[in-house]
């Protein structure tokens, strides 16, 4: 792909990320975010960072599947700096409308309530991530401690996944598309390595 | 030149407010209908069950037991934001689904310890008392509430009729369960009929209301028409929807909820802000309607009906009989 179509993407996708936090600012705004306007910025906000973190996990086995494909990755940082905005974006509501910033409530939630002991897990391992998300940082760790540590994107987002069915009531099952989807992510990285060792050890004995 | 002055329209050509509103929303519904076609010659054929019911006013009388000091939750809040599982696990579910549910004929049969088993007609349950207009906290568990003008009777009245044996300890009240109207009744997984229930003392409080209608007019399908209980000082989901039979028994009768989890939901359910929901705080409440900023406020013990219904409770320990 040339790099001017990758930019005009890349403004695309900021927008494409942004807008959504743009409409829900207007509407709590003009306080038209329907009857719990506090459940719908929590819900929108939460479900905005589950959506954006599958989508940078979804990056590198789609960009797999074929070199053409091999432009992707330019997006992946991206996507997971926006999933970890959202997930600041998701705190914040708790912080504000839930706790009050009161530190008693915050303290008695997150040390007995497991879905928000999940919930902020989950937070807590992507900011690492966030913070060592420049180029500086990759050649500072290394690229192999860097992607190992990197990989704890998967465990944000199963945390992310286990706060979503936890707050749900029995017998709600709106968790489990996304739920199928990052089960699905999980199980195409080791597929598509073995399928790529396939591929690669006859080329070698031709070596 | 006279031009002539246009008669005035005479106010039996003005066609009422509730006739065109009907007319519009028949409308809407059947074009919303021709988009899914499958489902368009029901719509037809039943012709917007809500929307007439919707026009009906009750003529209520005020009431002492009437909660003052309120403000009144948006109609349009109460009437949008619903749990009703029978059409859909959504808020906004019920008020697009429940159109489904044909609330004539309607019958309230009654039977288990009683003198002898009964059927009432829901028109002969609407006439069987003054209609009172009762305005309530509504609390639900899952932490948010609203503030809605009921109107009903109290459940004793009723009870008085059905001449239950001085044997019956509780009364079991079971929901609709027909997936033709309901269909979302296959997909949820809750044990079917919805089924609550209340000890005979909480039953008889006055405070209980066996309700037939919201903001003056007949209940919208989607908060439980025909006929429901509202018991304000439970959390919602006690408050049981389009009742069809009620019965008297001796035992605690199951209850849709407490089977789906017996450790997160009770058989009192009395709204208690000391006792934690296992997976949420019960301390604080978000009013329904309110602008965001102000949505936060502290639960009341028994949502504020502690000086009516502490009594019925003494000596109990509320903490496991959550």
């Amino acid at each position: 792909m040339p790099n001017r179509a990758v930019v005009a993407l890349k403004v695309l996708v900021h927008a494409a990320c942004l807008a959504p936090v743009a409409w829900l600012l207007y509407h709590l705004a003009i306080s038209q975010l329907g009857p719990d306007p506090t459940a719908t910025v929590t819900f929108f906000t939460g479900r905005g960072t589950l959506r954006l973190l599958v989508l940078s996990l979804a990056v590198t086995p789609v960009r797999k599947l074929t070199p053409k494909l091999a432009w992707l990755i330019r997006f992946r940082r991206m996507l997971g700096l926006y999933a970890f905005f959202y997930a600041c974006l998701h705190l914040m509501t708790y912080l504000w409308l839930y706790a009050n910033f009161d530190v008693a409530t915050m303290v008695d939630d997150i040390t007995r309530r497991r879905y928000i002991m999940v919930g902020f897990a989950a937070w807590l391992l992507l900011f690492p991530l966030a913070l060592t998300s420049t180029k500086w940082s990759i050649r500072k760790l290394g690229g192999k401690r860097w992607q190992i540590l990197h990989r704890l994107a998967y465990l944000a987002a199963i945390c992310g996944v286990v706060h979503y069915w936890w707050i749900v009531k029995p017998g709600v099952h709106t968790p489990f598309t996304i739920t199928a989807v990052l089960a699905l992510l999980l199980a195409a990285r080791p597929a598509l390595d073995y399928v790529s060792s396939r591929r690669r050890r006859p080329a070698m004995r031709e070596a | 030149m006279l031009i002539r002055k246009p008669d005035p329209i005479p106010s039996s050509e003005i066609t009422p407010k509730s006739a065109y509103l009907n007319r519009r929303q028949f409308m809407a519904t059947a074009a919303a209908a021709a988009a899914g076609a499958g489902v368009l010659g029901e719509r037809l054929l039943h012709p917007s069950a809500t929307a007439q019911a919707a026009a009906t006013k009750l003529n209520t009388v005020k009431s002492p037991l009437s909660t003052t000091g309120e403000t009144l939750t948006p109609y349009n809040d109460v009437t949008t934001y619903n749990n009703f599982y029978e059409f859909g696990t959504g808020k906004g579910d019920p008020s697009k689904n429940a159109w489904r549910l044909h609330t004539r004929p309607w019958t309230v049969s009654v039977d288990g310890l009683v003198k002898k088993p009964k059927t009432f007609d829901i028109d002969t349950l609407l006439k069987m008392r003054p209609m009172e207009e009762r305005v309530y906290r509504h609390r639900c568990v899952e932490a948010w509430s609203m503030v809605i003008p009921w109107a009903g009777y109290s459940l004793s009245e009723f009870i008085n009729q059905c001449e239950p044996l001085s044997s019956a300890k509780y009364v079991q009240f079971l929901s609709l369960d027909d997936p033709k109207q309901e269909p979302w009744i296959n997909e949820v997984s809750l044990t079917w009929p919805y089924s609550e229930g209340l000890r005979m003392d909480e039953a008889m409080h006055p405070l209980t209301l066996l309700t037939f209608g919201l903001y003056g007019e007949v209940l919208p399908n989607q908060d439980g028409a025909p006929i429901r209980l509202v018991i304000p000082w439970k959390y919602g989901f006690k408050s049981v929807k389009s009742i069809v039979k009620v019965r008297f028994v001796d035992k605690q009768p199951h209850t849709a909820w407490n089977d789906a989890a017996p450790n997160e939901y009770g058989f009192y359910s009395n709204v208690n802000p000391n006792v934690d929901h296992p997976r949420w705080s019960q301390k604080t409440e978000r009013r329904i309607g309110e602008p965001i900023w102000k949505q936060r406020r502290t639960t009341l013990m028994f949502n504020g009906y502690g000086d009516e219904v502490a009594k019925l409770y003494t000596g109990m320990d509320l903490r496991k009989n959550f």
